[in-house]
């Protein structure tokens, strides 16, 4: 195979990894959610816990896109 | 056609010096990050001159700014990482005004190169890397080390813990940077399509208004992820901040 051709699918194939974070960071927002809804007193306590939350699932996302963008421009 | 890209591109102003083959020079993302920095100073400064009892509207504003992070301090840290005030409130309002100014036309979003987002992440890694062995020692090691772990399984987790603390610098630098880069590429990529489209004739410049509401639309959702971004950077610096003060969780 044309070996720029094989990066570019690469790049692609490595983006699907995102996707994955993708159901993560939803499911964190739609628990916070869901529980805010039951209990609205205690949602504001809790939103530096949701931000952290999103932030280490966003991350697994980024190390798919950081391969992605390294595939792209690095390699 | 204009492509999305050119936005990033860094251009040389004026050179100061050079040294060997290297080139210091002043370049438009110096200027807009020197800007950044006046804007600040000269509104901090600005509304808290009058020390007033009862504040002004732009010192409530100013103050509400340190309330909201010196909360967000004492909530992740706790009291004691009040003395890293200066760090997280510098680095909140460097990015949040850095981000926001971006959004300008034609404006020049310095967060959305890598570099700069890497110089801010590596600053926070080396202040918690430094922090938490001055104040313990090598007790602060304790972090890679989570306690109530199995003996059987603690080596995986300490190699788990060894690698994600290592990587935080790069996950920290990169959502920053890509959060930025991604939604500034979609908006130029959408407001190309009105170019693209009102140059059909007539019926693409009724076809146009599509690509003008979701540019629109774009807009405001990049103003949300801009605050949004330096929110999660100041919040993640406190909470690595906290492993510094208190090792071993």
């Amino acid at each position: 195979m044309d070996p720029i051709a094989a990066k570019y699918i690469g790049a692609g194939i490595a983006c699907i990894g995102m996707g994955g974070a993708g159901v993560g960071v939803g499911t964190i927002f739609g628990h916070y959610l869901a529980a805010a809804v039951r209990n609205p007193s205690a949602a504001d306590g809790q939103f530096p816990r949701l931000i952290f939350g999103f932030a280490v699932t966003e991350a697994l996302a980024i190390f798919s896109l950081l391969i992605a963008l390294l595939l792209l421009y690095a390699v | 056609m204009v492509d999305p890209i050119h936005q990033f591109q860094i251009n040389k102003l004026v050179t100061i010096a050079k040294i060997g083959a290297h080139e210091i020079a002043l370049t438009n993302s110096a200027i807009y990050m020197i800007v950044a920095v006046t804007v600040i100073c000269a509104f901090l400064i600005g509304s808290t001159r009058s020390r007033a009892l009862v504040p002004g509207r732009l010192e409530a504003v100013s103050e509400m700014l340190y309330e909201f992070v010196a909360d967000m301090i004492r909530g992740a840290t706790g009291p004691e990482g009040m003395q890293f005030f200066p760090l997280v409130f510098a680095l909140f309002s460097f990015i949040l005004v850095a981000n926001t100014m971006g959004l300008l036309p034609y404006g020049f979003t310095v967060t959305s190169n890598i570099v700069i987002t890497v110089s801010l992440a590596l600053l926070v890694f080396l202040t918690v890397t430094v922090a938490g062995f001055w104040k313990h020692g090598l007790h602060f090691l304790r972090i890679f080390v989570p306690s109530g772990i199995p003996m059987y399984i603690l080596p995986m987790v300490v190699v788990m813990e060894v690698f994600s603390f290592f990587v935080r610098p790069v996950s920290h630098s990169v959502r920053l940077f890509a959060n930025m880069l991604a939604g500034h590429i979609t908006l130029k990529v959408f407001a190309g399509f009105i170019i693209m489209l009102s140059a059909a004739g007539v019926l693409g410049i009724f076809g146009a208004i599509l690509p003008l509401a979701l540019t629109i639309a774009l807009t405001a959702l990049e103003l949300l992820v801009a605050v949004l971004q330096a929110y999660v950077f100041a919040i993640l610096t406190c909470i690595y901040l906290n492993d510094a003060f208190h090792p071993g969780h």
